[in-house]
């Protein structure tokens, strides 16, 4: 039991973003309203984002700028394991963009199913599909 | 300057989408020709590197001179080369045709619309001629992203068939990024052929393995594998006819194009076939795929319904002949993405030019269409012949490839499936030929006028515009049959790697 707590607390990172995928995932299956279905899909891709940036933090380390770099004369060369990754930070600013692109693009469709339906409930809109 | 065609294959219409937005505000004529220009030009390109990587091997390019595996690096070989000109090809034979449908559904939104064509072409070549993982995933995204749009923009039920797409296609996107996640985070690099050496040290690893699962679904989810295939039929067949002919016969078709990649070259065959027991059950599931896609294909009577189920079918033909694990049935899979990118977009500009002019897409309302639209009749009895299989059309020779593979393999349950298809396929176009063929037309339509009051006896050839893509279409597939030994022997032997027998 013990061994399960310590587990889960040195990698909660991990736990949280996967309860993240599974709320998600939840809310794009369960859910009948097309706008919390397009919630759940951003919380989705919000949790593959949390992991990334997770996976390049170290405990007790820096961010990797080097601190008057620029002054000093006498310059000693920087060891990467003084600081934390940057790769995975820049790489989710990428996904980023594309989660909010996405999102951009549901919500306007969301838009356009509801001026043609009046409604954004799944089951009202078949409801209006099957009428003749 | 060939040096920078595999960077200019994707810079280009990437350039071009801009190009066209603001030539687009100033005269709405402009979005064609530019579109056509930039597309010619990633064609031109495409065939130049299919032919360099033929004269001297694989051609590596580092975008703005990083050297891997720190930038990111645009890698042809001789998969991705013949891939890249099929894409091209198919979406520059496309763009030509549906001109005229395209002017009468978008004429006051030429622009967006040519934007995001153009978009998603750079996007689907970016996916093919990219070497890094995690560039793959946004060029994906990017070929994505402008797909819902482009499906969104039809009539009627799009919007909403627009949406399940984004849903769907944005959880299998998220899942093979969060696999490249896995892969980085126990290697450290993001390109494919540093991953491809440094994993194997790492293949115990349950990581490795869960990332291969992970990313192996999501493909599995963006090209519309069976079980995961819901969102394909709804948004293929709401989409406008225009771009129903782009997405239907290229995005699956890139999908199953990079599972190939990923499976091969960044997890090598070694660990793929043999290390994980996932080869066995991912054959069954293409049997369940290709079955249950000929049967779904038997129960409509909506004539791009029915394509579309074809294509669900048609994407289990190449996983399971890829996951066959012997070189003749991945010789027959990567043959197949070509000819099976070429029949869908045959048969989906004929009937993009049927609806056009009937005005339904009703198989029942094809009554006597012979002898109205005979060219475009005939181009589509060429496309059907060729998605059953008949001599000496593509479709024939990709499925000798994947029979033999299954023969060599032991699945005889692959091969009886195979077989099964093509005989339903025969079924389903034989029904449309009679209808076409033998049904008089006059008073049925007399007592029906078709849904957009037009009378079938007015109806008449498509024009000469969209007739000449679909001949060139159809002549196609005829070359493809015919050196289909050569595409193999020359390029498609050369692309696998060595340790497969």
């Amino acid at each position: 039991m013990e061994s399960l707590l310590s587990n889960f607390l040195a990698k909660y990172n991990y736990w949280v973003y996967i309860g993240l995928v599974m709320i998600g995932m939840y809310a794009m299956i369960a859910k009948r309203n097309l706008v919390k279905k397009i919630i759940g899909m951003n919380i989705v891709q919000t949790a593959v984002i949390l992991f990334y940036v997770s996976i390049g933090a170290k405990k007790g380390k820096t961010i990797p700028i080097i601190a008057h770099g620029h002054e000093e004369t006498g310059h000693h060369a920087a060891q990467a394991i003084d600081y934390i990754s940057p790769l995975p930070h820049v790489l989710m600013l990428t996904a980023i963009v594309v989660s909010v692109a996405t999102l951009g693009v549901a919500l306007a469709l969301a838009i356009k199913i509801y001026r043609q339906y009046g409604t954004l409930e799944e089951d009202e809109i078949a409801l209006r599909i099957n009428e003749p | 300057m060939s040096a920078h065609f595999p960077g200019l294959v994707i810079i280009i219409p990437l350039v071009a989408a801009f190009l066209i937005l603001i030539g687009a505000l100033l005269d709405k004529r402009l979005a064609f020709p530019l579109t056509a220009l930039a597309l010619l030009g990633s064609l031109v390109t495409a065939i130049g590197l299919l032919a360099r990587v033929m004269q001297v091997g694989v051609v590596e390019y580092h975008l703005a001179g990083w050297a891997p595996p720190v930038g990111i690096a645009y890698r042809v070989d001789h998969l991705n080369g013949l891939v890249l000109v099929a894409v091209a090809a198919v979406a520059f034979i496309n763009l030509l045709g549906t001109r005229p449908l395209v002017v009468e559904a978008f004429g006051d939104r030429l622009g967006p619309f040519y934007t995001l064509y153009i978009l998603l072409v750079a996007g689907l070549l970016g996916i093919v001629v990219t070497g890094d993982a995690f560039n793959l995933y946004v060029l994906l995204e990017i070929a994505a992203l402008t797909g819902y749009a482009l499906v969104g923009m039809g009539e009627g039920r799009a919007p909403l068939a627009s949406l399940n797409y984004i849903f769907m296609g944005t959880v299998g996107a998220s899942f093979y990024l969060l696999g490249v996640g896995y892969l980085y985070l126990v290697t450290g690099t993001l390109n494919m052929a540093d991953l491809a050496v440094r994993l194997p040290a790492l293949y115990p690893s349950k990581v490795v393995f869960s990332a291969f699962v992970i990313c192996l679904a999501g493909l599995c989810l963006k090209m519309g594998f069976f079980p995961l295939h819901a969102w394909l039929p709804n948004a293929y067949s709401y989409a406008p006819d225009p771009v129903s002919s782009l997405v239907a016969p290229l995005m699956t078709k890139v999908m199953v194009y990079v599972m190939v990649r990923i499976m091969l070259f960044v997890f090598t065959p070694a660990f793929a076939f043999d290390l994980t027991a996932i080869s066995e059950p991912m054959v069954w599931m293409a049997i369940v795929a290709i079955v249950a896609g000929s049967f779904l294909a038997l129960s409509t009577r909506r004539l791009k319904r029915m394509l579309t189920y074809i294509v669900v079918a048609e994407v289990g033909y190449m996983v399971g002949g890829f996951w066959l694990g012997n070189r003749l049935g991945i010789s027959g899979a990567i043959l197949h993405i070509i000819n099976d990118a070429v029949m869908t977009l045959c048969v989906f500009l004929a009937a993009a030019a049927l609806i056009a002019r009937t005005g339904s897409d009703a198989i029942d309302d094809m009554q006597g269409l012979f002898k109205k639209m005979p060219v475009t009749m005939a181009v589509f009895v060429i496309a059907g012949l060729s998605i059953i299989g008949v001599p000496p059309t593509c479709g024939f020779f990709s499925k000798w490839y994947l029979i033999s593979g299954a023969i060599a393999a032991g699945q005889y349950g692959f091969m009886a499936a195979l077989l099964l298809s093509s005989l339903i396929n025969l079924v389903l176009f034989f029904r449309i030929f009679e209808i076409a063929y033998f049904e008089p037309f006059e008073d049925h339509h007399a007592e029906h006028p078709t849904g957009h009051g037009r009378v079938l006896s007015a109806v008449q050839e498509a024009p000469l515009e969209l007739l000449v893509p679909l001949v060139v279409t159809a002549a196609l597939l005829f070359a493809l049959g015919i050196y289909a030994g050569d595409i193999v022997s020359l390029i498609i032997d050369k692309a696998i790697p060595l340790g497969i027998v």
